[in-house]
Order: C-alpha cells, then sequence, then structure tokens
C-alpha cells in the first residue's frame, strides 16, 4: 500500500520529470512513508511512495521488470500473487523478488491489459510499456484504492490523491459545482467525475490505455445482478450459507498475508466480528483487534466490542472519541477525504487508524463491504416498508413500521403514520422510478441545497444530480428485483464514492495504514450478487444468510443483534464548548462571501441555531457539515491555501 | 385573524426552516414536505412554536399533514383551536 504518482507526453519529450515528481510524491508522503522512488526516461515519469507490506527487502518501486521494457509504479495488494507467481514459474517466468509487485510485470508480460482480470486485490497502478509506448492506467473493481488523473498540455498525469497533481506548475483547483452538487444529494460525486474541475478518477474496475496519442478507457469487470429474485433460487440456505463461509474464510485467509502483522477493527457489529473470528483462527498468535468508543451512549458500542474481545481472547486496544475530539481534527479529515463531507463519520475512523499505527500496525482487517453485498443498511428495509405502505395507502397501521427502522432517530418515533407516509414517500405512482430506494434520501439530503448561493444556483442552470445518476445506470437494471437496484446503487455510487474513499482508504492512508476487506473479495461480491434477495433480506430481517453462516463464529448477542449504523455526533461536535476559531472563521459572512458558493446570512443562522443547541436533526446537521468541510476545502485546495492543506495534515 | 397569523407563521417558516432566504418559493399553499422545506425534527419544532406562541395544546392526533403542511393549514388549525379553546373557557 503506498502512493503512486506519475505522466505521460504522448507527443514528444517532456524535460522536467524530476522537477515534477518530486513533489508529486512528496505531497502524498505519508501513503508511503517506508521508501520512495523515481523513474524517469524522455515521455514517461513514475513515482512512488512506499510502505513495505509484501517483499520488505526487494520490493522497491517504480519497479523494471527483467527485459527492461516495462515499469510500474503501484499502489496496492493483490493477494492472490501466490498462486499467480506458481502458475507463471510453471509457464517458465523467473523471479528477482517475492513482492506482488513482480508478479503483476509478469502477468501484464503474459497476458497485456487483460491481466486485471487474474488479480484479486485492492490496486491501483500505472505500467509503462516503453516498447509499445503505453501506459496503462487500472484500478480495483470495487473502487478500494484511487487514482485520479488530469490532462494538460496534451500530457497525462496521474496519482492516488489529487494534491499530488495540484503541485504541477498550472494545474489549479477549482470547483466543479456539478460534483458540488452531486455531493450535496447523492453523498458523492458520480465517477468520474470529482470536486476538482477538470479533475476526474479513474472509475473502478476500469483501465485506461494511452498510447498512439489516444486515449481510450473502459471496464474490465461489472456489477452485475441476475433478473428476477437470484439465480442460486434452487439452492437450500444450508448449501448456500455452507459456500459462503467457505468463501469469506478464503477471502480473509488470503488478506492476512503480509510480512507485517495484520490486526483488525472491531466495531462490535457482525460483519468485523465475523471478520475479527475468522482471523483469530489463522493469525499465528493472539489477533490484535482495535475499537472506536463515544462518549455520547447513542453511539457507543462497547459493550458488544468487549464481547468480542472476550469471545476471541483478542489483544484488544481502544480509543475513546468526543466531540472535542472530532472538531480538533476535522480540518486534517478534510485535507485527506479532498471533497466536501456531510458527516462526521470519518473523523473518528482518522484516529482509530492513528491509534493502529502508533501500536506498530501497518494493516487491519474491517468489515466494509458486507451491508452493500448482503443487504445490511437500513434504507434497504425503508425501501421494503415503503413498497408495502403504497400497496395499503390508507393504511394507518402500516406506517408504523418505520419507526421501527429507525429507533435511534428520536424525532421519526413521534410521528403521525400519517406524516411518516408522507415523510417516505409511499405514493404508489412512484414504484417505477429507478431510484425509488434511495429517493428519501437523496431529497432529504438536497434540502441542503437550499444555503446555496443565488450565484452557484445559477451556474448549476437547474441542474438535476439524480437524472445524471439514473441515466448513467446500467441497461439490465430495469429487470433487476428491487433489492438488488438498492443494493447497486449503494455497492457503485456510496461505498467507492463515500464509504471507502472519505472513511476507509484516506482516513487510514493519513497514518500510512493499510484497510483490508474481506467482503469485497470479488468472488464473494459476485456470489452475494446471485443470492436470492429473501435469503438477503427475509422479511425486515437484514443479512440473514450472513447471520446463519457465521453463527458459530460469534456470540448469540452479536449475531442477533439489530444493525446499528456506524455514526458520529455531528454539528453538536463543534458546539461542545466554545466554537472553534477555523469554524467561525471559516462560516463567518466574509468568509463564506468570499467563497462564493453558499449563502452568508442564510450560514450565519444556521451556525447561531446549532450554537444555541436548538434540535439539529439530520438536516442541519448535513448541512452544517457539509457547508463546513466545503469552506474548508476551499481554503485548503484552492492554489493560493496549498500549503495550508499540507500543513494540516 | 387568519391574515396576521399567516404573517407570523410565514416569518417563522422563513426564519427557522429557510435561514432568512425570502427568494425560496413559500406560497400560501406551498406544501412544506414536498418542497423538502420541513423534516421529522422540523414538525417537533413547529408544534413546539405553535404552543409556545399561540398558547394552544397540540394533541398527537393532530400532528397530521392536513393540519401542519402549510402556511394556510397551519393558519385554520390555529385559528380553529384558539376558537375552540377560547370558547372551552
Amino acid at each position: 500500500m503506498c502512493g503512486i504518482a506519475g505522466y505521460f507526453a504522448s507527443e514528444g519529450a517532456f524535460q522536467d520529470g524530476h522537477s515534477v515528481l518530486g513533489p508529486m510524491i512528496g505531497a502524498i508522503a505519508h501513503r508511503g512513508p517506508d521508501e520512495n522512488g523515481i523513474y524517469v526516461d524522455r515521455n514517461a515519469g513514475l513515482g512512488h511512495m512506499r510502505l513495505s507490506i509484501v517483499g520488505l527487502g526487494d520490493g522497491q518501486q517504480p519497479m523494471t521488470s527483467a527485459s527492461g521494457d516495462l515499469v510500474i509504479s503501484y499502489n496496492g495488494e493483490v493477494f492472490n500473487y501466490i498462486e499467480l507467481r506458481d502458475d507463471l514459474i510453471a509457464q517458465g517466468h523467473h523471479f528477482r523478488t517475492s513482492s506482488d509487485t513482480e508478479v503483476i510485470l509478469h502477468l501484464y508480460e503474459e497476458m497485456g491489459p487483460d491481466c486485471v482480470t487474474k488479480l484479486n486485490g485492492d490496486f491501483a497502478f500505472a505500467i509503462w510499456d516503453k516498447k509499445r509506448r503505453r501506459m496503462m492506467l487500472a484500478r480495483d473493481r470495487m473502487g478500494v484504492r484511487p487514482l485520479f488523473y488530469t490532462w494538460q498540455n496534451g500530457v497525462l498525469f496521474f496519482a492516488s490523491e489529487a494534491k499530488s497533481l495540484l503541485t504541477v506548475p498550472g494545474i489549479e483547483a477549482e470547483v466543479d459545482v456539478y460534483a458540488l452538487d452531486q455531493l450535496f444529494t447523492l453523498w458523492a460525486p458520480i465517477s468520474p467525475r470529482t470536486i476538482f474541475k477538470n479533475i476526474l478518477e479513474l472509475q473502478p474496475a476500469h483501465l485506461m490505455l494511452v498510447e498512439d496519442q489516444r486515449s481510450r478507457t473502459s471496464p474490465y469487470w461489472q456489477l452485475q445482478y441476475p433478473q428476477g429474485q437470484g439465480t442460486t433460487q434452487n439452492r437450500s440456505e444450508n448449501e448456500v450459507e455452507e459456500e459462503l463461509l467457505h468463501l469469506l474464510t478464503d477471502a480473509t485467509r488470503i488478506r492476512l498475508r503480509a510480512d507485517v502483522p495484520v490486526g483488525s477493527y472491531l466495531s462490535g457489529g457482525l460483519d468485523s466480528s465475523a471478520v475479527s473470528a475468522i482471523a483469530a483462527k489463522i493469525v499465528p498468535n493472539r489477533l490484535r483487534t482495535f475499537s472506536i468508543r463515544f462518549e455520547s451512549a447513542e453511539h457507543d458500542e462497547t459493550a458488544f466490542q468487549m464481547q468480542m474481545v472476550e469471545a476471541l481472547g483478542t489483544n484488544h486496544s481502544a480509543l475513546t472519541c468526543s466531540g472535542s475530539d472530532i472538531s480538533n481534527i476535522f480540518p486534517a479529515v478534510v485535507a485527506h477525504t479532498e471533497r466536501p463531507i456531510l458527516r462526521t463519520a470519518p473523523a473518528p475512523l482518522y484516529l482509530l487508524s492513528r491509534l493502529a499505527k502508533s501500536e506498530g500496525y501497518k494493516v487491519v482487517l474491517t468489515g466494509e463491504g458486507a451491508d452493500e453485498i448482503f443487504a445490511g443498511y437500513d434504507i434497504f428495509r425503508e425501501a421494503k416498508v415503503r413498497r408495502f405502505c403504497a400497496t395499503r395507502p390508507n393504511s394507518r397501521i402500516r406506517p408504523h413500521l418505520f419507526r421501527r427502522l429507525y429507533p435511534y432517530l428520536t424525532g421519526l418515533q413521534q410521528q403521525s403514520p400519517e406524516y411518516l407516509a408522507a415523510f417516505f414517500g409511499t405514493d404508489v405512482d412512484k414504484l417505477g422510478d429507478p431510484l425509488h430506494s434511495h429517493r428519501p434520501r437523496f431529497r432529504g439530503t438536497a434540502a441542503a441545497k437550499m444555503f446555496f448561493s443565488s450565484e452557484l444556483r445559477a451556474a448549476l442552470k437547474g441542474y438535476d444530480a439524480t437524472d445524471d445518476l439514473a441515466s448513467g445506470l446500467p441497461k439490465d437494471y430495469g429487470r433487476w428485483h428491487p433489492l438488488h437496484q438498492a443494493q447497486y446503487l449503494e455497492t457503485s455510487l456510496l461505498l467507492p464514492g463515500y464509504i471507502l474513499n472519505c472513511q476507509s482508504d484516506r482516513m487510514a492512508m493519513a497514518h500510512g495504514l493499510e484497510g483490508r476487506f474481506p467482503f469485497l473479495d470479488h468472488r464473494l461480491v459476485e456470489f452475494a450478487s446471485r443470492i436470492p434477495t429473501g435469503m438477503k433480506l427475509k422479511g425486515l430481517a437484514e443479512k440473514h444468510i450472513l447471520k446463519r453462516a457465521v453463527r458459530d463464529l460469534v456470540p448469540e448477542t452479536i449475531a442477533a443483534r439489530p444493525k446499528q449504523p456506524y455514526r458520529a455526533p455531528d454539528s453538536r461536535s463543534f458546539m461542545a464548548g466554545a466554537i472553534p476559531d477555523y469554524v467561525q472563521e471559516s462560516m463567518s459572512a466574509s468568509a463564506v462571501s468570499d467563497t462564493g458558493l453558499f449563502n452568508p446570512v442564510a450560514v450565519e443562522k444556521l451556525l447561531a441555531k446549532c450554537a444555541r443547541g436548538n434540535p439539529a436533526g439530520y438536516r442541519d446537521d448535513s448541512a452544517f457539515v457539509g457547508i463546513l468541510s466545503t469552506q474548508l476545502w476551499h481554503q485548503m485546495f484552492n492554489r493560493q491555501s496549498q500549503q495550508h492543506a499540507v500543513a494540516a495534515e | 385573524m387568519t391574515s396576521n397569523l399567516k404573517t407570523q407563521i410565514r416569518a417563522f417558516i422563513i426564519e427557522n426552516y429557510l435561514f432568512g432566504d425570502t427568494s425560496h418559493p413559500l406560497d400560501d399553499a406551498t406544501s412544506l414536505i414536498e418542497n423538502d422545506i420541513i423534516d421529522s425534527t422540523g414538525v417537533l419544532e413547529l408544534v413546539t412554536y405553535l404552543e409556545d406562541t399561540f398558547q394552544i395544546s397540540v394533541h398527537d392526533s393532530e400532528i397530521v399533514p392536513s393540519n401542519l403542511d402549510s402556511i394556510s393549514s397551519i393558519a385554520s388549525y390555529v385559528a380553529s383551536k384558539t376558537i375552540l379553546q377560547q370558547s372551552v373557557a
């Protein structure tokens, strides 16, 4: 796990390779504190910051093939590299190192760009094929590792983080107003768009080939669901759960491959508990685990975490996160997310990764992905209840189910059935909406756009992010089961765009820590997509088949507990004592006017309302955190303030 | 009386839910839910405001969109409650 950067001038020579690549990799030094390297020739340059995990002594990068024809700069891990290496040796390949990096080079020699289809892992890499004069960029299937790029005067520049690109003379940070609208509606930009105008990301599961003065980007893998209920329909639950456990165990086993110790996060929920339980059986010594605790009881899961620690006998460390902890590190969090965020939830994970790193760990397993592929999130149950209500629009009983979904939302618990039905949109004529499952969330989030300035609204010219999202859905989407449609939206938009980017990769790599995600092994993702919907969401019981599969691995209290979404205190984190100076300054009328994105009078009133401690519901919280993070982002990443962004780290 | 009520209620909505933004379309019949002006927490804020400002008691069964989802409906509801309470008194 590392940071990569590079460029390719397909026409003519590029003169300033070293002077450009030095600052580029310097800006992402946090991703790879162990080693660094630069390769430069007439047309192309590759830079690398290394976090040494596999092949500690011989995996330096950029790495050149034995023939000298290929050079690679690679961020991530290929977990099946041992099997691939054995196959390649059997085919006559000779290896000089023990690293997974060299495996990719040999595989490319054998298969060309198609080599990515053989890789089981989390990666973003660039291969410079000197003979063919071809630069290839590739990114893993689920979008675990980031890769951004931009063009300037015919030269392609790319890097693990946007801040690296912003060190290149002439590349300026400018807000993409459409991406901002998407963030304030969907929680994430629609890939490949980013919040930086003219900087794109390589989409998950995509390849980019630049050769013959042409650039082609294409998918090498796609998330698919069967038509109707699911293709494992004729298999019993016992058979499905057996295969599920086998795949999850193998996915965890190969993610323990490293030349350094691997720890595990324990949230107290089912997913990380199951992964930790499997890992504890495989690692030779006591498993090392790490948890976040919250001062606020409504967010805290300590009791469940400790049940797992006792059940597995792990060597455990935990940190307690307060509101002031969140407010203290929030600017650094935004420096690493490199985008506005609508929740403070990444902040405690920033602190947790710092803890794991300070305890000497470079790699941790986590439970990310299970809620997407096995239908764990409340939104799946919510969509099902909305459909249920739509079939009896006058029922005063059915809307009570919404309260059951959200026991932690006090405002919702006190609503009448009529209001519940109105808030969640239970109209039968809306069932054909391709975004039906997510429409209430998108609408609720977009309410924060009332703070947009008149100038920003004018620039958007009536743009609708949900229309944009709907227009890019796969052609088979309409034939999928509604649950699979909802799972697709979570897995293809929110998972890479928010969860993996803002909560996982960036918060871990801020401290040079690599997160590994067994549930995102593509074999498991593909298998889960074929499981009948009724085995995933059985009635209103989420992750039914996963709970069955791991019931012998975790205590009954963990398996039976209702899903508790990971949340952190939002606006009130900043209001615990005196409001921090940076919040006052960032949200002041003058700062908001300077940025030009929000209505300064409205922002002032929002800040005052939150400071008074008035009920700050979902809308106020989203607006507050979204505006604050946008203001901070603008201060950090506009060209003049570039140094501030680095200093904030 | 209703006209005065509407003015007061409109001012509350603009200040509390639209944060002073008077450019937001808001006529007497504008649905607060359909136009994403109010959420579940906002409904509770509205009830508290009505009880405190107009000295009325809002029963749980009356917290429904037909009473509270527009300036007109809120004003009518408050007026009817006020008349009712005066007649009881």
